[in-house]
């Protein structure tokens, strides 16, 4: 079978290229190369992945700056072509800003940098982060963030349930969401969603801290699963 | 003056949108109220920037920066923003 082709895309402050960089070659042996976000073509990938970090600074707003980058035209040009673009916690804030995925991120509700295990539910499985997971399975997956409060109106939240385009929530072990098992106070307590055509999607959990024993969890490779999954049907 | 454009000063105000809480404004809210003489019913916290753009007049230079709040300095989906001048 044809290995896919993943772009991991850098921008001045992205740090979890290498990581994204490794898992996607180690734990589901696809090619992977990274991308500055100079460049104006993605010609010959296959999929990309926006890593965290602090892209351009987080000046302004995180992830705002980065949607003037050249890269981000072949990006979106992808997206509509219905390839696969995920988002991993900056990259998440980057795709929202620019218009890929939907709603914004405000300051996490403590106000305090959140750097820790969380509890998630898959819920919906139509998305190359979710393809190989099981609806309701629940994984220990760190966050590391200060905006990762997800915010959209009423209307939008109530089109985004009915869509289904809800990939992730925080839970307790258990499975059960709850307020005190949201670290940034989320609408819904929302980790992560997809597009309506279910080919953009991004969460702000790290599966790309989790994916090996000695990382201190494995569950992280489920998401790494369906990246591999997603683009091999 | 360059080719008969001027700089104009413009200020963007952004606030986030009243339906959307403000965690930073509610804790500047509580730690003035634990002052005596310092109690506000309510805060809330946003951006303000002072922009100098070239323009044929200021209604160009107003154009353009509601151009730049529109496209980069205010989220529509969190913010509002008022263009003060020039």
């Amino acid at each position: 079978m044809r290995r896919t082709r993943f772009a991991v895309l850098v921008f001045p402050g992205t740090n979890c290229e290498g990581d994204v960089l490794h898992a996607i070659r180690t734990v589901i042996r696809q090619d992977a190369e990274l991308v500055w976000h100079k460049e104006g073509s993605l010609d010959g990938f296959d999929a990309a992945v926006v890593p965290g970090g602090f892209a351009h600074g987080d000046y302004l707003r995180a992830g705002s700056l980065a949607r003037f980058s050249p890269v981000m035209t072949p990006l979106a040009e992808m997206a509509a072509s219905g390839r696969a673009v995920v988002g991993i916690c900056n990259g998440f804030q980057i795709l929202q800003e620019a218009g890929l995925l939907p709603g914004a991120m405000l300051r996490n509700r403590s106000l305090t940098y959140v750097c820790r295990d969380v509890w998630l539910r898959a819920e919906d499985r139509s998305s190359p982060l979710t393809a190989a997971l099981d609806e309701g399975e629940v994984l220990r997956i760190p966050v590391g963030h200060a905006e990762g409060n997800f915010h959209v109106s009423d209307a939008a939240l109530a089109a985004l349930e009915d869509r289904g385009q809800v990939l992730f929530r925080y839970c307790d072990a258990a499975g059960r969401a709850s307020g005190a098992a949201n670290p940034n106070g989320s609408r819904n307590h929302i980790a992560g969603v997809r597009n309506e055509r279910g080919n953009v999607a991004a969460l702000m959990p790290h599966p790309d801290r989790a994916y090996e024993p000695a990382l201190g969890g494995t569950d992280g490779v489920r998401l790494f699963e369906s990246l591999a999954r997603w683009n091999a049907s | 003056m360059s080719g008969g454009t001027s700089v104009f000063g413009v200020r963007v105000l952004v606030r986030l949108r009243p339906s959307v809480y403000d965690p930073q404004g509610e804790t500047i809210r509580r730690a003035l109220d634990a002052v005596p003489g310092l109690e506000a019913e309510a805060v809330r916290q946003g951006k303000m920037f002072e922009l100098e753009v070239r323009a044929a007049d200021a209604a160009e230079a107003r154009a353009r920066a509601e151009t730049i709040a529109r496209r980069a300095l205010a989220n529509p989906v969190l913010e509002d923003f008022t263009v003060e001048g020039p």
